[in-house]
């Protein structure tokens, strides 16, 4: 058994992104990884509370890492975005000690204090390097052979890196793909922007973003995405009718967790996967591989 | 400043500008910008849109040839920004990151359905319409939380605590 404190973020606990937490548990299990939930951890503060107010937002990721260092274990997050801001405080806080003085003021006026011994991880991390290929393919039951799957990565996965794959070609992903029994095709924007928070308030320039990302998908074969963040699947899942309006195109791809692949090529069920939260139906093109 | 550090090793080659996906809607790309801030031209470059449009995508950081962070450097202009409360009417983005504050700050997570009626009541209520068709399909697919998470009495008067001490060093960066 392999334990780690479990940051869900707020899109996945609470949020649009519920099947993302839920699959993610259910394959945890299979593959004898414990998940313990952080104790009434806070947002992240994600990009919007970085680019308004750094001390702050700083202390308020700081918090969640100094709750987690209580526990002393490392802390997995399925989120990019509380992934890179996480990361992001460990590394100010190394960085810069006059930051670090005000922080840490702030902190114990919480009575807490973190010295900067939790690392944070992505849980695609925990997957690949953690558990290991042949043990994800070890556990795999309907094989996946014959599915065509785009790996996609996104931007705060890899970047800015130095972290546990390529910034610019990961390939981890497109292994873990390979091992479930799928085709990982080729997809050269594969870790290229989805256009993030901003499709909220700019929603014209996001929307062209991600029909760059589907229109390579697409065009190079994929039968469905699969991401590993929950802005990215909303991005590429809930817009891709906008996208069809605006590109006058008929896109249909289902854009599907990576973990709810995991669980399909595991043989759990479709209902706790929350394959039913897809926007663009995926049973259709799973249909051979579900488990009835 | 975070970010700030590696301005002055800037050889002004353009990675940066080339690799953004949004330079092309910025007042100035990445690379002027930098040349901006070393010239000590701040009143041009906070009045402007260009921090406000980086995606955080890390791209010219990963690729900058000087170890410049660039992204960093973004939003570290943006926050000097939002502290003067620069108004800036050719981006919304500003606003809708006030409104996803907002939220952190006050109740340290963000219901979607808050957030973004108070986003579009400060921005244009008009544009929520647009946005409806998007909003119907994640409602129907039970993918829109109204409720929001609350962290238990205890937590929030420390998270309080530790919020409202930041704010109050804020001041005295």
């Amino acid at each position: 058994m392999k334990y780690y404190t479990y940051f869900p973020g707020c899109s996945a606990s609470h949020g649009g992104a519920k099947a993302y937490d839920q699959s993610a548990q259910a394959v945890a299990k299979s593959l004898d990884v414990e998940l313990i939930e952080l104790d009434d951890w806070n947002c992240c503060g994600s990009t919007p509370y970085t680019s308004v107010d750094e001390l702050a937002s700083l202390c308020c990721s700081a918090r969640n890492l100094a709750l987690a260092e209580k526990r002393g274990l490392n802390m997995v997050t399925p989120c990019s975005a509380c992934y890179v801001i996480l990361n992001r405080t460990n590394l100010s806080l190394t960085q810069y000690p006059e930051l670090k003085a005000r922080v840490d003021e702030a902190l114990a006026a919480g009575d807490l204090e973190y010295s900067g011994t939790i690392k944070a991880r992505h849980l695609l991390d925990i997957f690949v390097n953690d558990v290991g290929y042949d043990e994800i393919a070890s556990k795999v039951k309907n094989s996946l052979a014959g599915l065509k799957v785009a790996p996609y990565y996104g931007c705060q996965i890899v970047r800015p890196g130095p972290g546990f794959d390529h910034p610019e070609f990961p390939q981890s992903l497109d292994r873990l793909v390979e091992s479930l029994g799928a085709e990982a095709v080729s997809f050269p924007l594969k870790a290229r922007c989805c256009g993030g928070s901003l499709i909220i308030p700019e929603e014209d320039l996001a929307v062209e973003l991600i029909y760059k990302l589907l229109d390579n998908a697409a065009s190079n074969g994929a039968q469905c995405i699969v991401t590993v963040c929950p802005l990215c699947q909303t991005n590429l899942d809930a817009y891709q009718s906008q996208v069809n309006k605006k590109f006058k195109t008929n896109f249909n791809i289902p854009v599907l967790f990576f973990t709810q692949l995991m669980g399909i090529a595991f043989g759990i069920d479709g209902k706790t996967l929350g394959l039913a939260k897809c926007i663009i139906p995926a049973e259709k093109i799973l249909a051979s591989h579900l488990r009835k | 400043m975070p970010g700030g550090e590696g301005i002055n090793l800037c050889i002004q080659c353009g990675t940066c500008s080339a690799s953004c996906p949004n330079a092309s809607r910025m007042e100035h790309a990445p690379r002027a910008l930098i040349a901006l801030v070393r010239a000590g031209m701040y009143d041009e470059i906070l009045s402007s849109n260009s921090m406000w449009f980086c995606l955080s995508c890390y791209l010219c950081t990963a690729r900058c040839p000087r170890g410049i962070k660039i992204t960093d450097m973004m939003h570290a202009l943006e926050c000097v920004a939002a502290r003067r409360q620069l108004s800036n009417a050719r981006t919304r983005t500003p606003i809708m990151y006030r409104s996803f504050s907002d939220f952190v700050y006050s109740i340290g997570s963000v219901p979607e359905v808050g957030f973004m009626t108070h986003f579009f009541l400060l921005s244009n209520p008009l544009r929520a319409l647009k946005m409806m068709p998007v909003a119907l399909s994640l409602l129907k697919h039970g993918r829109l939380s109204v409720r929001a998470r609350r962290l238990k009495p205890e937590a929030e008067r420390q998270y309080r605590a530790i919020l409202d001490k930041a704010e109050e060093l804020e001041g005295t960066l």
